[in-house]
This record gives C-alpha cells, structure tokens and sequence, in this order.
C-alpha cells in the first residue's frame, strides 16, 4: 500500500486530505492529552522503581523483604485493585449508554473495591511499622514506602476523584465535559493497575532474590 | 450530521480507552479479566515454586508482568496499532522506551558502580575526602 493510500484509508471523508480536515474532536484531544500525563505519571513511578530496585537489598542489618511481605495477602490486595479495574470497566460502558443506574452501581462497586484496597495496604503499613520496620530503618525500606506509598496516595486521589465525579453525574447529569472527565478517570483508574502490576512483581515476588 | 461527528473520530485519531459497542465491550473486558487473572496467578505461582529452573524464575516473572500490562493495555484501554490509534500508540512508545532507560539504566549503573568499587576501610574514606 503506498503512503498516499494509506492517508487516505482511516474514515469515511476518502478525500479530505489531513491537512485540510481541521482539528480534531475534544473528545479525542482531552482523552489524549490526558494519555500523555498518565505516561509522564508511568515515567514517574519509574524513578521510584529504579531506587527500589538498586535499594532492595540494603537492609541496614534491618528485616529484608522475604521476612516482611506476606504473599496471601498481596494476593488480596491485587485482586481487589484487578476487580474494581474490571468493575470500572463496566462503568464505562454504563456511561456510554448513559445509564445514571448503572454508572452509579458500578462507581460505587470500584469504590468499595478500591477503598478496601487502600484499607489492607494501611494495615500492612501499620504492621510493619509495628514491628520496627519503618521508613527510617534502611534504605529498602525508604525506598519501598515512597514507591508503594506514592501508589496508595494516587489510589486515594482515585477515590476522592471518584466521588467527585458522581456528585458531579448527581448535578449536572451526563453533559459532555462531564463524559469527558468520567472517561479520564477511567484511564486513570486503569492505570494504577498497571503500575501495581509492576509493584507486586517487583517489589513483593521479587523479594525472594 | 450525525453521520459527519460519527466519522470525524475515526478520520482524526481515536481516543484511548473508547470502547467498540456494548457487547463487545463487554465481552472485551470479561476476556481481559479472565487473562489478567490467569497472569496473576502465574506469577504467585511462579514465585512460589521449585519446579523452575531457580535462576529463571525472575525472568519468568518479567514475562508474565510484561504480558499482563499487555493485557491490560489491549483489553482495558483498548489500544491497538490500527491507523486511528497511531498518536495513542506512538505515545505509548515513547513513555516504554523512556521506562526502560529510566530503571535498566539506574540498575546497570549502579551494579556496574558497585562491581568496579574497591572495598573501603572507613580511614581510607576519610583520606579521600582531603
């Protein structure tokens, strides 16, 4: 297929070359806008798994990985994050027929799973704490409170962005802008998981080597 | 004019995360999550277990990480390299390769400071400070 085909193949307009077609739609321009800030957000998190991982064995003398981490629960805490994507998921397409029912059982499904998320990630942090691991003992564990940590305050932002999100459906119902917004925080939602992803195979399986 | 804004975003780009149609989307995210569940799971067992060659167990763990994001970049945000997504997947591009510099390159760096670091007494420290 030459160049020239290829121009002309995506949409309906056949003619039209891109260079007179005229912006784009907003939906597309915000939804990609905001695509970009969640790969800056990723390149972010990335900095944070660089020290962690040349940090992971500087234990200081202090307790290493493999004696703190409990892998049932991380299992927990996974499937928690992994259903409310899935449950957002759902709200998507509740909001793409512009179902209010529907949108709001499943905003408030990905609430609860997200905040029970946040509530075992607490608690785990609170034990470890209990014992003596803190922030301050060693570099390993500096490093993972500031790479886990920075997840569960976006997972948090998550949550009030949520919330704020149905009040607005509440308010102003589904106008455009509000759409617009419901299908950022959807991306957003997506892609913690993906970041968490990255934590429990490098920080909670890697503990072992 | 219906048709007009029906066939703008496929001539301009398609946004990331839209979804093709009810059932298919549906359909779409029920595939994701039996895959990504599949995957997890994998990867507990994976680092649980003594039936893999030890050494290649954190390899095994990369890929099957490396495959769920996979997942999770298909099935939940829907992006593919079709020709209505090229800016979405060329972003995504860019922000892996950024990733991989970011913590391939802290980590070699810094193996490759420790390895090369001559063991120090902490007076031989304090000597090269003058």
């Amino acid at each position: 297929m030459s160049l020239a085909e290829n121009v002309r193949a995506p949409g309906n307009e056949g003619e039209v070359p891109f260079s007179q077609r005229g912006p784009a739609p907003i939906e597309t321009v915000a939804s990609f806008g905001f695509w970009l800030f969640l790969l800056s957000d990723v390149v972010m998190f990335s900095g944070l798994f660089a020290a962690y991982s040349v940090l992971a064995d500087r234990t200081a003398g202090g307790p290493d990985g493999l004696r703190l981490f409990d892998r049932s629960y991380v299992l927990l805490e996974t499937a928690c994050l992994l259903f409310s994507s899935f449950t957002c998921g759902l709200c998507t397409l509740a909001i793409e027929r512009r179902s209010v029912a529907a949108t709001y059982f499943w905003a408030l499904i990905t609430f609860i799973l997200g905040a029970a998320f946040l509530g075992l990630e607490l608690s785990e942090f609170l034990r470890m704490i209990g014992e003596g691991a803190s922030p301050t003992r060693s570099a390993f564990l500096s490093a993972f409170f500031t790479l886990v940590g920075t997840h569960g305050l976006h997972v948090t932002l998550g949550l009030v962005w949520l919330m704020a999100m149905m009040a607005q459906v509440a308010t102003l119902g589904f106008l455009p802008i509000v759409v617009r917004r419901l299908f950022c925080f959807t991306l957003f939602w997506h892609a913690l998981d993906i970041v968490w992803i990255g934590v429990f195979t490098i920080v909670y399986l890697g503990a072992r080597w | 004019m219906s048709d007009h804004s029906h066939a703008e975003p496929a001539a301009q780009g398609r946004a990331p995360g839209a979804s093709p149609s009810q059932r298919a989307g549906f359909l779409n995210y029920l595939v994701g999550l039996g895959f990504a569940i599949v995957l997890t799971l994998a990867s507990f067992w994976a680092a649980g277990t003594d039936t893999v060659w030890q050494p290649a167990v954190p390899v095994l763990l990369a890929a099957l990480a490396i495959a769920q994001m996979g997942v999770h970049v298909v099935f939940f945000f829907h992006l593919s390299t079709g020709p209505e997504q090229t800016n979405n997947f060329l972003a995504l591009a860019f922000g892996v390769f950024v990733v991989g510099l970011v913590v391939f390159g802290s980590m070699l760096i810094m193996a490759n400071l420790n390895a090369n670091m001559p063991p120090m007494t902490m007076d031989q420290l304090m000597k090269m400070q003058r």
